[in-house]
């Protein structure tokens, strides 16, 4: 059993509840420990640092102080939610990089007899955690269900590869990490252009023009491509993709039916669990068409003409990265 | 100045009174971080990468442009901040590693503070938000979605109203808001916090 | 007068020259005041006139010296001045110009150390008048010493065949000493021999090339050995020793004629990475391209059926004259030589590390040395501007500048080349395919002679300029006219707006790096390399071709990014400075350099392996150490290290440091003495 100190974020009771249960359902398979912060609050998601630079931070590292007092012989945080993830590593890393910063801001957590000391505490996503410490191995060993038939888009978004300060992941922009997940779960993983493209985070608050035509560009893309879900580690994607599906699509007339799912409510049907245990039916857009082909033999569908095969017999010989005999065999 | 860029030196006045670098050295000096805008060579990667940058009134390297050319109102009221996504592209494609999107926070704050912004929405989201924060330590959609749309874009509830009642069915909205139980301790905080910001 | 424990039997006369250096040092110290002093207060350690002066280093400053010396029979001096690396070799040659043995004068900086570096004026001037005590009181002890002086030998060596490397070797072998030119690969001609044409003059590459490799060939005095890599340098400037591991080519050279037929004849097909940049292919027995030089060619062994398997022998059976000898193995020479120049070039960059350009993962992006292989005649599309099908012309083509130069997150400099370069692909491109050339940059560098207009050219020709780092190369399509292309996204920032431009091909101008291996290379030859990995050189306004080592000399791209012209002249540069050492004869060396005193050496061999130099040897029979004076270069890290004291540097003798310290914290000085001038 390995024990993290877990920081759920805000949107894990409510919007993401999918995402909660489903990674409830595997804490146990997967023997992780996940001890929840206590009394945690609102790490402020990207609306507080435009309005306060130390309020901000403060509000970001009361949490921090809070796990670490807590701690007990865990160092690490996780975090499942994207922005808060960033949020913890953005506060610790600057408190480093800039002390009056750090000097500041305790000063404010003074006020609440707390203290957080830089870079005591290590703080990663959910998914890192998953591939990094579990392992791919553990992981694939408790496969049941494989995936077969699946054609997954794999979707990080913007704020875990980036600005991915202490270098955690293998890109920036083309990370091959929930590739390699989704391939051990037996999914058919497609080589998704735009796995790190901006959902639009609040935007369809702010100027939903803007927001529409960001989701837009990532449901035309998981389209053109033929993915049958589009799987994502963060919350505030799946609002967007899911929840203004319909909505973008009234804007500009088109059909798009893309389920929006998170990568734990595919890795709790890989292990065997059933779909009421993973939120499954939270969903806006029905993903139930979707799972029904988990089993089926693949239809061979045509690839979009603007990628093209990698096996040539005429021409020149084709261009390589080193990672792809790993994830496009 | 030899190996400091102009961020790391804020903590005393600049000694010219050179108006084009005063409201640079203030840039710097309230961004999280050491923000380096100095270094910027206006490549234009920031402007290239940006997925909402034909929203903005500026490209953020024409913003930055701005900024060190001295122009305080027009780099303060232009929306190109408030267009930011925070996907974070320009920062780690940026050259001369700008912290761009840290620079865009803290133009928002001092929009906000000498109230230049030309549209009240997404201050007033941002606003709203805060709000529930320090109220209930722990954000609540519900009422940030409601008093928000109901100010800002009345028409749209209509048209929402299917979404939202899907997630109320769904169960992920709660239409009461959760608690912290130290919400004092928080306020403390916060209100210390924002003592400090004063000062400097 | 106290009493002063330190001087000789025989007291020195020592003369103290305190310089203003304009205003440089007079601006924060009171020279005077310092001259003054020490001609009041060191005049019971011997010194018996102190003068200041502008600048020392004049010609009426050093006749000070000199008239000082013959006129008052000085038998030291000390001046106080700028930094021992600028100035020392000045006043020690004017003592000797005197008949005073050049090492009896002693250079302190109250420049570097003091003026430079202290703002309050009045503790300046105290800080120099003890810096010239310690200088002072050093002095006394120092030695009269004699410079070595060593042969050179006529031979020199020149790793790397390309054209840096070729041209160095052809200035020493027109001038009548033999040359090793040893070259990694199985051909010289380097990357230039890959290029199509070569800017601004769009000569081919090959045709102004080929002719200097086949000097370099059939040149009497030169000895090449390509397919060779030196392995191990021993000695010192004028005396090098150097093994060079010679591989198996497989290929007698005595016999092969170059016919050609075993190529045609082996089986085994494989990727050719080097020469044809990934783009084409060569057999598992291979000459890199047909005018190599030598024509011999070598044999793959990772790739060769034979060595794999067992089987084939292709070549063997229809090799005409039985040149193919499958028992060859690695033969490792050893030459002497006096000087050893390094041109051994760069490693382009690689491009897949900045991922937002897709080169790896998108077909039609190119690297610039694939498009040199795609444009050149010999090619592996006889020169035809193709699509990775091999088939389809491009219709638009974009090029990029600034592709992993000029980037924090890759490297810092400018790699110099790379905007020429780009212009040159669009002059290319147009020329063969009428195609639509954009090329995106964030500012134009072309500076040399005939660079700028060949720019004037290409505008003319209708190219496209956009000024803006390309942010993004993407396949996936987003508007209407985007599918199936390659779409690069901009910021124009001259119109202010985000561009996305759909091309068919996509040609990445990357810029240089040091070779991969340059740190073990720097090591090999004892010189250093900076952290970027560029060879450093002397200074590198004054003296771009010689290294900290003597003997050792650099050119072309190893010593940093450039164009054509320019390695040439470094070539010829280096090749200038060995003539020069050769037609002397002989080098004299510094003799700055410890030794041992055998009495008191007890064998521990504890600073045997700490020689940089590898100057010390043990004599197993006598249980000693011994220092090779040649080799030595004074670094002092031994006279340190040693436990028993045994080895002492001349010129920095125990007695001399310990002297300077007392000096510095003015010891039988009478501190009250500081503040008053007189």
């Amino acid at each position: 059993m390995t024990n993290y100190l877990f920081y759920p974020g805000c949107s894990m009771e409510t919007s993401a509840k999918a995402y909660y249960e489903s990674l409830m359902a595997i804490t146990e398979i997967l023997e992780l420990n996940l001890i929840e912060i206590e009394d945690w609050n609102c790490c402020g998601a990207t609306e507080y640092l435009g309005i306060n630079l130390i309020p901000a931070y403060a509000l970001i590292s009361r949490n921090l102080a809070l796990a670490k007092n807590q701690s007990n012989g865990s160092n690490t945080v996780v975090a499942p939610c994207s922005a808060c993830y960033l949020n913890l590593a953005k506060a610790d890393h600057y408190m480093l990089e800039r002390p009056e910063l750090g000097e500041k801001v305790n000063l404010a957590l003074q006020a609440g007899g707390l203290f957080y000391k830089p870079g005591s505490l290590e703080i990663r996503h959910l998914l890192d955690i998953l591939i990094n410490d579990i392992g791919l191995e553990t992981i694939k060993s408790k496969v049941t269900k494989p995936l077969k038939g699946l054609r997954v888009a794999p979707y990080l978004g913007c704020m875990v590869p980036r600005p991915d300060y202490k270098k955690r992941w293998s890109d920036h922009e083309h990370p091959v990490e929930l590739d390699r997940l989704l391939i051990a779960l037996g999914a058919e993983v497609i080589d998704f252009p735009l796995k790190t493209h901006c959902c639009g985070g609040h935007m369809p608050q702010i100027s939903p023009s803007t927001a529409f035509e960001l989701i837009r560009r990532l449901l035309h893309g998981a389209d053109q491509y033929k993915a049958d879900v589009l799987v994502t580690v963060c919350p505030m994607c799946q609002m967007n993709l899911d929840a203004f599906q319909a909505e973008t699509n009234r804007h500009f007339h088109t059909n798009y039916k893309i389920p929006i799912l998170f990568f734990t409510q595919l890795m709790g049907l890989a292990f065997g669990k059933e779909p009421k245990q993973l939120g499954f039916g939270r969903e806006l857009v029905n993903a139930g068409l979707a799972l029904s082909r988990i089993g089926l033999e693949a239809i061979e569908t045509e690839a979009s003409i603007t990628q093209p095969k990698r096996t040539k017999k005429t021409g020149l010989p084709m261009p390589n990265m080193p990672a792809d005999t790993e994830v496009n065999p | 100045m030899t190996s400091e860029t102009v961020s790391q030196n804020i903590t005393s006045p600049p000694l010219e009174s050179n108006p084009n670098l005063r409201f640079l050295e203030e840039v710097s000096g309230a961004t999280a971080g050491v923000a380096r805008l100095e270094m910027c060579i206006q490549c234009g990667s920031c402007g290239g990468s940006c997925p909402s940058s034909a929203d903005m009134d500026h490209t953020p390297r024409q913003l930055f442009a701005m900024v060190r050319a001295g122009m305080r109102e027009e780099a303060l009221s232009s929306n190109t901040p408030w267009i930011c996504v925070s996907c974070y592209h320009c920062v780690v494609r940026c050259p001369q590693e700008v912290h761009i999107a840290d620079v865009m926070y803290t133009l928002k704050s001092m929009a906000i503070r000498t109230k230049l912004y030309k549209d009240a929405t997404a201050p007033d989201f941002s606003a709203t938000f805060v709000d529930m924060v320090e109220t209930y330590g722990r954000s609540f959609e519900f009422g940030l979605a409601t008093r928000h749309y109901l100010k800002h874009f009345p028409l749209r509830l209509p048209g929402m109203a299917p979404m939202g009642l899907g997630l109320l069915t769904k169960q992920r909205m709660d239409i009461t808001p959760n608690r912290i139980e130290r919400i004092d301790e928080l306020k403390r905080i916060l209100q210390h916090a924002k003592e400090l910001e004063a000062i400097q | 007068m106290t009493n002063n424990p330190a001087s000789n039997d025989k007291q020195e006369r020592i003369g103290v020259y305190v310089c203003h250096c304009g205003s440089n040092i007079a601006g924060t110290v009171d020279v005077e005041d310092v001259a003054n002093w020490a001609g009041k207060q060191l005049q019971d350690q011997g010194v018996v006139i102190a003068r200041d002066n502008k600048f020392m280093c004049s010609s009426s400053g050093q006749e000070l010296i000199e008239n000082d010396i013959k006129e008052l029979g000085l038998t030291r001096v000390v001046v106080a001045a700028c930094s021992p690396h600028l100035h020392e070799q000045t006043f020690r040659t004017a003592c000797n110009r005197a008949g005073m043995n050049p090492y009896l004068c002693e250079l302190v900086s109250i420049r570097e150390q003091v003026s430079w570096v202290h703002t309050d004026k009045f503790a300046a001037t105290e800080k120099s008048k003890a810096v010239v005590s310690g200088g002072v009181r050093r002095v006394v002890h120092h030695q009269p010493l004699e410079q070595l002086h060593v042969p050179i030998h006529p031979s020199t060596l020149v790793v790397g065949g390309g054209i840096s490397g070729i041209q160095a070797a052809l200035e020493l072998a027109d001038a009548g000493y033999p040359v090793y030119l040893v070259e990694r690969e199985p051909s010289i001609g380097g990357h230039m021999a890959q290029f199509d044409k070569t800017f601004p003059t769009l000569d081919c590459s090959a045709c102004i090339l080929t002719p200097k490799m086949v000097s370099v060939g059939s040149h009497p005095k030169i000895t090449l050995l390509t397919w060779s890599e030196v392995t191990q340098v021993e000695g010192y400037v004028g005396n090098f020793t150097v093994t060079i591991r010679k591989k198996a080519r497989y290929v007698d050279d005595e016999i092969c004629t170059g016919c050609g037929i075993c190529q045609e004849k082996c089986p085994k097909k494989v990727i050719d990475q080097i020469y044809e940049a990934g783009l084409g292919y060569r057999k598992a027995i291979y000459t890199p391209f047909p005018q190599a030089v030598p024509k011999y060619p070598v044999i793959d062994r990772q790739n060769c059926i034979y060595f794999q398997k067992g089987t084939c022998k292709a070549c063997e059976k229809f090799c005409p004259t039985n040149a193919i000898d499958f028992t060859q193995e690695d033969e490792l020479i050893t030459v002497q030589v006096g000087n050893i120049i390094l041109a051994t070039g760069y490693d382009l960059f690689d491009a897949r590390r900045v991922s937002q350009y897709g080169y790896g993962r998108l077909a039609n992006v190119f690297s610039n040395l694939e498009f040199e292989r795609l444009s050149n005649a010999a090619g592996p599309t006889n020169g035809n501007i193709v699509l990775r099908d091999g088939v389809t012309v491009p219709k638009t083509v974009g090029i990029v500048h600034c592709v992993g130069s000029r980037d924090r997150n890759f490297n810092n400099y400018c790699s110099v080349i790379c905007c020429m370069q780009g212009l040159k692909f669009a002059h290319i491109v147009h020329e063969r395919t009428g195609a639509t050339v954009y090329n995106f940059y964030i500012d134009m560098r072309t500076a040399y002679k005939a660079y700028d207009e060949f720019y004037q050219r290409v505008l003319e020709e209708g190219t496209l300029f956009v000024r803006g780092k390309v942010a993004e190369i993407s396949d996936a399509a987003r508007l209407p006219g985007e599918e199936g292309k390659l779409i690069i996204q901009v910021e124009d920032t001259l119109v202010g707006k985000q561009r996305r431009i759909p091309v068919d091909m996509v040609i990445l101008s990357s810029g240089l790096e040091p070779r991969s291996d340059s740190k073990e290379l720097a090591k090999l030859f004892g010189i250093s390399c900076s952290a970027d990995g560029w060879l450093i050189e002397k200074h590198p306004k004054l003296d771009p071709v010689a290294t900290m080592t003597e003997g050792v000399f650099i050119a072309g791209c190893v010593q940093g990014p450039k164009d054509i012209p320019a390695s040439v002249a470094q070539g010829s540069a280096s090749a200038a400075r060995v003539l020069g050492r050769i037609q002397q004869g002989e080098i004299a060396i510094e003799p700055i350099r410890a030794s041992v005193d055998e009495g008191k050496c007890s064998g521990c061999r504890i600073c045997n392996d700490l020689c940089p130099f590898n100057a010390i040897l043990f004599h197993a029979d006598r249980k000693v150490t011994e220092i090779n004076p040649a080799l030595c270069q004074g670094c002092g890290t031994c006279i340190a290290a040693c436990p028993a004291g045994a080895i002492s540097g001349s010129g920095f003798s125990d007695i001399q440091v310990l002297s300077q310290i007392d000096g510095l914290l003015l010891l039988d000085i009478d501190h009250s003495t500081l503040t008053q001038a007189v």
